[in-house]
């Protein structure tokens, strides 16, 4: 990871959210040398809108998107702008987000639950 | 740990009771995580009952059913009434796929305490691009349009394939729609409630091909961490599309050949066979013919699989259509566009018609496509057609599929169209061989060409191309251009 980067994460809740396109609120984190600099920003968009989303993670020069599901054609879009995806992630994402920092993150990893219920 | 069964008490597994469905299908408990779920709803989602049971069933299914915090499933619970929606999901292998979602409620018995609830999902694709208005060939239910005699005959034969169990060979060029042809005679069979399951047997390594086709037990090699279920498994009851059957290596001929004859197989390193009942329509636009006279196709699997055969003629050779295919997609891409384009003028077509789309269907599309973008009027004229099909000579195939140039022969093509035929001027050529000049050499030229002119400024490249941003990096990328 370079020295200084972004990480977006769609969120729901306090989840990763399931789908890209239907993400309404993510979560901007900024990572310095490795440990995060300062606290993660929440944004609400206007409306869930890929199109939308997908502008925005390039307009904030986001490194990493980590989401749950996604279409291939965005997908496809964001790696071929050089911004790393890693999909299907299930887990809240305070602890996502962690493992991402650590470099441990992978595309369909399901982590460990924080929460005692799932209830969304 | 979840269990992962439970059992209505002293009644009935829901594995063995999931196993019968002819959907995807899930068991929730009361907090809606998933206890149970069947082959198909692995099939559907890409998630292996080890990783979905025990997880909140909406993180698995991905749905925009309107399940936020689980008011759906709440609600079902609750009160007992069925919930019937229609949506779609994002599988695993980043596919949006159209469903119908039923939820409802399950009890253990009359009266008694409510136990979760039982989600199926049935996949309603095929479906929806009936009702979506798709002219249909030959007023049938397929998107599949052509009113020349020789589809004609095609559309006659397809009912009576679809109601064989045989297996079935598809040939016929780059673009000429193979694959939907498969996919129509899935659907309109007894199998068509059942998964349809598509590979390409050019596109993996042969190592990586016996693993999709066939699964694979844990350890079999390194980095099978966990048994994964091959296509043929997932597409039991239903059918398995082989495409580019011809680039298939000979010992997985081998392999496919058994399985033809004996409706069994062992997953690769596994030691239990494994039963399917699948139809298999496989799709090549290769000669198997000559494959098997230069020893790279296996002559017994080639009578196994050609025991029924469609061959798709290619577009020059289907009188009338290409006129008919113009204006079809032409409406398609003015509506989705938004655009006035109603017609083509009578200079456009001159040369529409005239074109030998080596590219078949998929060339004209983007044709259509490229016009519909450019053009600013009621009429695409002329000058709204792409540069290529007035640099490029008429080309034709040769019999191994390459595009040959014709023999200079001073006459003049006939292009049919409409009914009224025209007669077009060749230009004398020289008859060489132009392997390689096919639409994508053109299409990587043209979009060479735009960079060039736009200075690498992509923006300019796709305006010039008359296409989107979108349209162009995925070209780019497609070609490996970036």
């Amino acid at each position: 990871m370079k020295e200084k980067t972004k990480i977006l994460i769609t969120a729901q809740g306090d989840f990763v959210a399931q789908r890209f396109d239907l993400a309404a609120e993510v979560v901007i984190a900024t990572v310095e040398n490795g440990e995060p600099a300062g606290k993660s920003r929440t944004i609400i968009m206007d409306r869930p809108s890929p199109e939308d989303l997908c502008n925005m993670i390039m307009e904030e020069d986001i490194a990493m998107v980590i989401c749950g599901g996604i279409e291939d054609r965005h997908y496809q879009f964001l790696t071929w702008k050089k911004i790393e995806v890693i999909d299907s992630v299930i887990g809240d994402y305070q602890s996502v987000l962690k493992k991402a920092i650590a470099g441990d993150l992978q595309s369909g990893d399901l982590l460990l639950l924080a929460r005692g219920d799932l209830s969304l | 740990m979840m269990r992962k069964t439970f059992a209505v008490p002293g009644v009935i597994a829901l594995d063995d009771l999931l196993a019968g469905f002819p959907h995807a299908a899930a068991c929730l408990d009361e907090g809606f995580k998933i206890v149970a779920v069947n082959n198909r709803f692995e099939a559907m989602t890409g998630y292996g009952r080890d990783v979905a049971v025990g997880v909140y069933a909406d993180f698995i299914v991905r749905s925009n059913m309107g399940n936020s915090r689980g008011q759906v499933f709440q609600k079902v619970a609750e009160s007992g009434e069925a919930a019937s929606i229609e949506g779609d999901i994002i599988n695993r292998s980043r596919k949006k796929v159209a469903v119908r979602f039923t939820v409802s409620r399950l009890r253990t018995k009359r009266g008694g305490r409510s136990k979760g609830l039982l989600l199926v999902l049935e996949d309603i694709s095929g479906q929806q691009t009936s009702s979506q208005g798709v002219r249909l060939g030959g007023g049938r239910a397929s998107d599949i349009i052509g009113h020349s005699p020789k589809m004609q005959a095609i559309f006659d034969i397809m009912p009576l394939m679809a109601h064989t169990e045989a297996s079935i060979l598809i040939t016929g060029e780059t673009g000429t729609g193979k694959d939907k042809i498969a996919e129509t005679i899935h659907r309109n069979s007894s199998r068509g409630k059942y998964q349809f399951v598509k590979i390409n047997c050019g596109a993996l390594p042969p190592e990586l091909l016996e693993s999709e086709l066939f699964g694979h037990v844990k350890g079999a090699f390194t980095g099978a961490v966990r048994d994964k279920q091959g296509m043929f498994k997932l597409a039991d009851k239903g059918t398995i599309f082989l495409t580019e059957i011809g680039d298939m290596p000979l010992p997985l001929q081998v392999k496919l050949l058994s399985v033809l004859d004996d409706r069994a197989f062992y997953p690769v390193g596994g030691e239990r066979k494994e039963k399917v009942d699948v139809r298999v329509i496989a799709a090549t636009h290769r000669s198997l013919h000559d494959q098997v006279e230069r020893r790279v196709f296996r002559e017994d699997l080639f009578y196994r699989l050609n025991v029924l055969h469609i061959h798709l003629p290619p577009l020059r050779e289907r009188e009338g259509d290409i006129r008919f295919l113009l204006d079809y997609f032409l409406q398609d891409y003015a509506t989705r566009l938004g655009k006035e384009v109603q017609t083509f003028s009578e200079s456009a077509l001159v040369h529409l018609l005239a074109y030998p789309y080596p590219g078949n269907i998929r060339e004209l599309r983007n044709i259509v496509e490229y016009c519909a973008n450019v053009c600013r009027k009621q009429d695409i004229g002329k000058d709204d057609l792409p540069r290529y099909l007035f640099d490029r000579l008429p080309v034709s195939r040769s019999a191994d599929g390459l595009p040959v140039k014709p023999e200079p022969t001073g006459e003049v093509m006939r292009a049919v169209g409409d009914g009224a035929k025209k007669e077009i001027p060749i230009t004398p050529a020289t008859g060489r061989r132009v392997g390689g000049d096919n639409w994508t050499a053109i299409e990587k030229e043209m979009i060479l060409q735009a960079l060039t002119a736009g200075k690498g400024n992509r923006q300019k490249a796709a305006e010039l191309l008359g296409w989107g941003r979108t349209t162009l990096w995925r070209k780019i990328r497609q070609y490996d251009l970036a």
